[in-house]
């Protein structure tokens, strides 16, 4: 089967993050750039579908400038086995993205799309959906377990949901989209890095898609939310229960 | 003069505090609009919480059928965006728990609308500020064209109350569409303890609990003693000391309780972004470093094995006096 997987570079998570002088961006300098960490669990778990379904091909799809290229090697370097990187200045929105990955599905035609469910610079949690609905596939989103059956025809999923794990059926092809304990992420090995420099990645310019990527939503600035400032240590346990009871007043 | 649609959520028969929330913000967006606040509630067997949710005077858009029993995101998508469409809804308004993320980016694309995520204010009809970069950076956006499709955070608007004036109630048969997806089994977490969206109190644990049995042993006494919710950190969860949906944070849940009491948590960036905006927060930790003290109202530097039984026997000494 062919799985397709979506990678984002984003900000190391750790980053302190600084408003730009033009108000609606952050500054780039001194930031260090990742894999967005829910795809590195999507990468992990197409790889898993790989080691177990022979013939399985992992295809990896980003979008940005040319730099993105770093975080594919380092998905190819995990194992995948090719990736595309559609390139863009733009920051593009959610919905812009879906259509992207919707047309490189027309041509990839994958059985499976395996995605992060949340890119962790803009928080949006929206481009598995919509990419699910405008190709009319299934999704199954937050997931922490992946059963594919045996026919690789369905898969059986259980999602993370508020008061406990949903488990639903959808045929294949379908969006999966990782939460946080569907697996922990391989490393890429040493071996694996110097294979990742001889496999294909492909570049291509998203305004050869022809498809409509302008913004429907705009920034109009970013701004740091006010600094919630420390109170002071307490000295026992006796003394916190009592400047919560008398001063705080909240126990 | 475009209307405004909620998305009601329910469970077991009942709207959790978090529909209410969504219903404040939808009508805040109607005095926007100029429009009117209409409630869509899908199920099956639904008539009483349609009669419910009406007496917050708003109307509401029922229906009812067994394709509906369950929530599915694309059986769902097919029946709202019918309603969106006959009813001239210009915003679409459901809260950001995980049924709402999961439906409405899937909506917005079916009605092409712009959509924004996590809504922190309403600043206008077209206009939303929402958090980014783990809460670090306020956004605030503007959606051109309509409809326009937003979630918004349960911390950040109250509850709907009810109103003397009943909407009217319509029920309307829609479609599932082509639906493919199937709902198998929803394990639940039992507990008998608060809700941790809706708990006035939250006691969460992080790595410095060490292992899940701590949790049972250290945490869920003080918990107890204080009628708490539990919550984790990432790190806890990752561990898998937890199961996921105590997580609170920036993929996790966000809370704002009247009191967040951290214990063995050190403080990470995505850990502040689910609950900075508590009343009061208080840290345990053996660290006089941890970051979490930066932010905590009251810090107590301490082994949280001997300082969290302490607690829990002060709490209940407190609580008998």
């Amino acid at each position: 089967m062919k799985i397709l997987v979506t990678v984002k570079r984003v900000p190391d998570p750790e980053t302190i993050i600084k408003i730009g002088a033009d108000g609606t961006n952050i500054t780039t300098d001194n930031v260090k750039w990742v894999i967005n960490p829910f795809d590195e669990i999507a990468i992990e778990e197409a790889l898993r579908i790989k080691e177990k379904v022979a013939g399985t091909e992992v295809v990896l799809v980003s979008i940005g400038q040319k730099t993105a290229q770093e975080q594919l090697r380092t998905g190819l370097a995990m194992g995948a086995d090719r990736a595309i990187l559609v390139l863009s200045d733009q920051v593009l929105e959610p919905l812009a993205v879906a259509r992207v990955v919707q047309k490189l599905v027309e041509t990839e035609k994958p059985d499976l799309l395996v995605m992060g469910k949340q890119a962790i610079d803009d928080d949006s949690n929206c481009v598995g959906q919509m990419l699910a609905e405008l190709l009319g596939w299934p999704q199954a989103t937050f997931a922490s377990k992946v059963e594919l059956g045996g026919d690789q025809k369905s898969a059986k999923v259980t999602r993370e949901v508020d008061g406990g794990l949903e488990t639903i059926g959808v045929p294949l092809p379908a969006v999966v989209t990782a939460d946080l304990r569907l697996n922990e992420p391989r490393y890429a090995s040493l071996p694996g890095i110097m294979k990742a420099r001889k496999k294909e990645l492909k570049e291509i310019p998203v305004t050869d898609l022809g498809i409509d990527v302008a913004p429907r939503v705009k920034i109009l600035k970013l701004e740091t939310p006010p600094k919630r400032t420390g109170g002071r240590k307490v000295g026992s346990v006796q003394d916190l229960v009592k400047v919560l009871h008398d001063e705080a007043k909240v126990i | 003069m475009g209307n405004v649609l909620v998305v009601a959520e329910h469970l077991h028969g009942k709207f959790p505090k978090t529909t209410l929330v969504s219903l404040a913000a939808g009508k805040q967006a109607a005095g926007f609009t100029g429009g009117k606040c209409i409630a869509a509630v899908l199920g099956q067997g639904i008539d009483a919480l349609a009669n419910e949710l009406a007496e917050y005077g708003v109307d509401i858009v029922a229906v009812d059928g067994t394709p509906f029993a369950h929530y599915l995101a694309d059986a769902y998508t097919a029946a709202l965006a019918d309603i969106a469409k006959q009813k001239d809804v210009e915003v679409v308004v459901a809260a950001a728990t995980a049924l709402g993320k999961d439906l409405l980016p899937r909506l917005a694309a079916r009605l092409g609308a712009g959509m924004a995520s996590d809504v922190t204010a309403i600043k206008d009809a077209k206009t939303f500020q929402r958090l980014m970069y783990a809460g670090n950076a306020i956004a605030t956006v503007e959606i051109a064209g309509s409809p326009r499709v937003v979630s918004v955070r349960t911390t950040a608007f109250d509850a709907a109350t009810k109103d003397s004036k009943k909407g009217s109630v319509e029920k309307v048969a829609a479609a599932a569409g082509d639906a493919k997806m199937q709902f198998v089994e929803f394990a639940e977490t039992k507990s008998d303890r608060p809700v941790l969206t809706e708990a006035s109190i939250v006691c969460s644990g992080g790595r410095g609990l060490k292992n899940g049995e701590n949790f049972t042993t250290y945490l869920e006494p003080l918990c107890d003693a204080l009628g708490a919710a539990m919550g984790a950190s990432r790190a806890a969860v990752d561990a898998g000391f937890v199961p996921n949906d105590l997580q609170v944070g920036q993929t996790g849940k966000v809370v704002a309780p009247q009191l967040y009491i951290a214990v063995g948590i050190s403080g990470a960036i995505q850990h502040l972004a689910g609950m900075k905006d508590s009343k009061v927060i208080v840290a345990i930790n053996k660290d006089e470093e941890a970051p979490i003290f930066q932010i905590a109202d009251y810090g107590l530097v301490a082994d949280l094995f001997k300082a969290v039984p302490e607690l829990t026997e002060e709490v209940k000494k407190l609580k008998s006096a």
